[in-house]
């Protein structure tokens, strides 16, 4: 059952780095939009959006359930070191949140929607910055439980280069799914060459910024060119992950856009495998080399137990709901009304 | 502020803000649907345009309710991870069923509002039900999570340490049908009577009045139902509460003194230090009958509960009195209201009919934050009662008292851009939904 419970975690991570990803991305396009084009890209990008965006932040929740009710002590020290990335992170989420409903649902068009702009395309850079902070804070072996002053226990956990590169390269990988993703949603070619355009730029960001995740590794002594190569699924990854960037850009002049959308989805995929492979099944590595182990840190045996069966139960209900909603609005030629 | 005082504040500043907004985003999809229903059986655009209304505000309040839940999840490590730590696996049943619950509600919430048009019409009205059922769903698991804490079963706790851990019967704790059912009915009263409250003013200036007429009597029937049935399930809780938690409703009713006929203590300010009520109205074995149906048999007073145990008094009998005496007011109200319709007298151009309702918009809500103050600070000092006192699983970190004046500042401002997003979206009406025989109607 322990196995269910962890494939569900992973599968949530994974889902909410590709669909809410995408999601964040579509405000990091508009941050990195000129204000000529501002209008439009966000008239495409809402209409992609709008119908499956409240669904896409669930994954984060179900993550988070998984990781409280399961794995206890692992949600705890988390929660207890990178108290100060969590509240930046989650005042994101509030930002964002409510600044797209409030753009999208107040009655009055005025000025006020330049304040809901502003809002939503700087908490969509800060958010997944911050998101990938924590993620590197974890791997990074920062969290000193041993600690006793604020600075090493609680600024020190996550305010270095390694977890910082991380969330430019979470930030950059965003934004490069967004703008994969708007390409096929894009019904003009001025629009589509614009979002290729981007998908470009942002395909090189997060070349760069992968780098200086492993110039930081180096940095910090942080064992990162051995976690991703130093094993066979590691290499094997990296190199899917390769080949299907090449195919990707192949075909994107040639108009394929579900197939891109795939092959986007996937290097996501294989970046997540290469980076959880290694370490699985300790997610978070303490100072001084321990760890936290999904398997020896988990909840009580029952607890375990009925959480799989929730989250199967849950699962027969909302994979198939969530595939016709996506499916529904993928229809072409459906202009979207009610916002 | 120490730090123990500001994770408490922080919690309860959380807690109280996503609770209004939970409320209205659990209920209000049950008005669209019946309104909907009205529209697909009746064709009357009114309706049509009524449900668009209030979809926007599902919309608004979902949305700021989702990521306040987002932030409470989090904010349960974030602030107590001691509890965490131990509870989680114990109480996380209701967690992760919600969860799902919650996703389902924002499927079924992308289909209902963007559907428009797009697909049979009774689907589209039953996504909409399905918006309404599942947030229901959601906001009864959670209150089942909390009645654990209230009541904590399926666990045994040996030597400090969590075991035989049984998480369904953590779920279906003693207290958590009371619990629940107390929660979903003032949900239910509190939305209706605001909504309807919101309505009677338009009509009051005289706006719209057909479309804010027929808007009003959903609501009202929805408020008024609930507050009538509320007085039983709060009998079903008080008994609960004096079974379980006999110190909490000692403080509820600040009974100081065990004795044969305690008394129910109406109003009064309680003296902790003499142990009096001064200024109450006392009814000399109403609260025996009430908990035992008994006049005779006492009732567990503050004196036979250790100090460190007490919750404070004042604070959770001030709640409680001010929750029952607006319970009473709605519900007085409501029977006004099933007179008229009995009577099939129309109130509506009288005055005095609009100007009461106007005045119970807000009390409904303020009822109840003032039932979750009974129930939060009620239990204190324990946060797992009789289990884990609150002080020991507070979080190590300090200087929390930022992180609340940072919260804090974050929902003032969410709480008045929402009003200000509801004045316009009412301010609106004539334009954008109250547009006779235009039958496909943009938003904008």
């Amino acid at each position: 059952m322990i196995y269910v419970v962890i494939v569900f975690l992973w599968l949530a991570l994974l889902l909410y780095l590709v669909m809410g990803g995408a999601d964040y991305g579509a405000g990091i396009i508009e941050l990195f939009t000129s204000d000529a084009n501002k209008s439009r890209t966000r008239r495409i990008m809402y209409n992609a959006i709008g119908p499956i965006w409240e669904a896409n932040h669930m994954w984060l929740i179900i993550a988070i359930v998984i990781l409280f009710v399961g794995f206890p002590v692992i949600y705890t020290t988390m929660s207890t070191y990178l108290h100060i990335p969590l509240v930046v992170m989650l005042m994101g989420i509030i930002a964002r949140g409510t600044a797209l409903t409030f753009r999208s649902y107040d009655a009055v068009r005025d000025d006020m929607q330049k304040v809901y702009n502003k809002v939503f395309v700087y908490s969509s850079f800060v958010t997944p910055l911050f998101l990938g902070i924590i993620a590197g804070s974890a791997v990074s072996g920062r969290i000193d439980p041993g600690a006793n002053d604020f600075l090493h226990a609680y600024v020190l956990s996550w305010l270095n280069w390694f977890s910082v590169a991380i969330g430019f390269f979470t930030v950059a990988l965003c934004g490069f799914l967004a703008a994969i993703y708007l390409i096929g949603e894009a019904t003009d070619h001025p629009s589509r060459k614009s979002f290729i355009r981007k998908a470009r730029i942002m395909n090189l960001a997060a070349f760069v910024a992968g780098a200086m995740v492993f110039i930081a590794a180096i940095i910090e002594k942080i064992p990162l060119v051995q976690w991703v190569f130093g094993n066979i699924i590691g290499i094997a990854a990296v190199s899917a992950a390769s080949i299907s960037l090449v195919v990707l850009w192949y075909l994107i002049s040639r108009g394929k856009r579900y197939i891109i959308r795939v092959l986007a989805g996937f290097q996501v995929t294989m970046i997540l495998l290469t980076t959880t492979y290694k370490h699985y099944p300790n997610i978070v590595i303490l100072k001084g080399g321990g760890y936290l182990s999904l398997l020896e840190n988990r909840g009580a045996e029952k607890a375990i137990e009925s959480l799989a069966i929730a989250l199967l139960i849950g699962g027969l209900f909302i994979l198939p709901a969530l595939g016709y909603l996506i499916y529904s609005f993928q229809k072409k030629g459906q202009d979207i009304e009610g916002h | 502020m120490d730090n123990f005082m500001a994770a408490r504040s922080q919690m309860a500043l959380s807690l109280g803000f996503h609770i209004i907004f939970s409320c209205i985003g659990m209920v209000m999809p049950f008005f669209m649907a019946v309104s909907h229903f009205l529209y697909l059986r009746s064709n009357n655009n009114i309706y049509q345009n009524i449900t668009k209304a209030w979809s926007k505000g599902v919309a608004i309040f979902f949305a700021t309710g989702a990521v306040s839940g987002t932030v409470l999840s989090f904010e349960l490590g974030l602030l107590w991870p001691t509890f965490m730590k131990h509870a989680g696996p114990i109480f996380g049943m209701p967690f992760s069923l919600e969860g799902t619950a919650f996703f389902i509600e924002a499927i079924a919430l992308g289909f209902f509002l963007y559907g428009w048009g797009k697909f049979n019409k009774w689907f589209h009205w039953f996504t909409g039900v399905i918006v309404g059922v599942s947030g229901l769903t959601s906001g009864i698991l959670v209150v089942a999570a909390n009645a654990w804490m209230n009541t904590p079963t399926g666990f045994d706790l040996v030597n400090g340490k969590y075991l035989n851990i049984d998480p369904i019967k953590a779920m279906f704790n003693p207290a958590w049908f009371s619990q629940a059912l107390h929660m979903s009915i003032a949900a239910f009263a509190a939305t209706g009577f605001a909504v309807a409250g919101v309505h009677a003013l338009m009509i009051y200036r005289k706006k719209n009045i057909e479309f804010h007429l027929r808007s009003f009597r959903i609501a009202a029937i929805f408020g008024v139902l609930a507050a009538i049935l509320q007085p039983l399930s709060g009998d079903i809780s008080a008994k609960m509460v004096a079974k379980r938690q006999p110190a909490k409703l000692a403080a509820m009713e600040a009974h100081f003194n065990t004795e044969p006929y305690s008394p129910l203590i109406l109003g009064g300010i309680p003296d902790e230090k003499n142990k009096t009520v001064n200024y109450a109205i006392e009814l000399p074995g109403m609260l025996s009958f009430m908990i035992y149906e008994d006049f005779k048999k006492p009732v567990k007073g503050l004196d036979q509960i250790p100090k460190a145990d007490q919750p404070p008094v004042a604070v959770t009998h001030y709640a409680f009195q001010l929750m029952v005496s607006l319970g009473m007011l709605m519900m007085a109200l409501g029977v006004i209201y099933l007179i008229a319709l009995a009577k099939k007298k129309s109130w509506f151009s009288k005055n005095w009919f609009l100007k009461l309702f106007i005045l119970a918009t807000p009390l409904g809500f303020i009822a109840v934050e003032a039932g979750w103050t009974v129930t939060e600070v009620g239990r204190q000092p324990w946060i797992v009662q009789g289990v884990m006192r609150t002080a020991d699983a507070v979080t190590p970190m300090p200087g929390i008292a930022y992180s609340f004046y940072l919260f804090t500042a974050v929902y003032l401002s969410l709480s008045c851009v929402v009003v200000f997003l509801l004045y316009r979206q009412i301010k609106m009406v004539p334009v954008l939904y109250d547009v006779a025989g235009k039958p496909h109607l943009k938003a904008h």
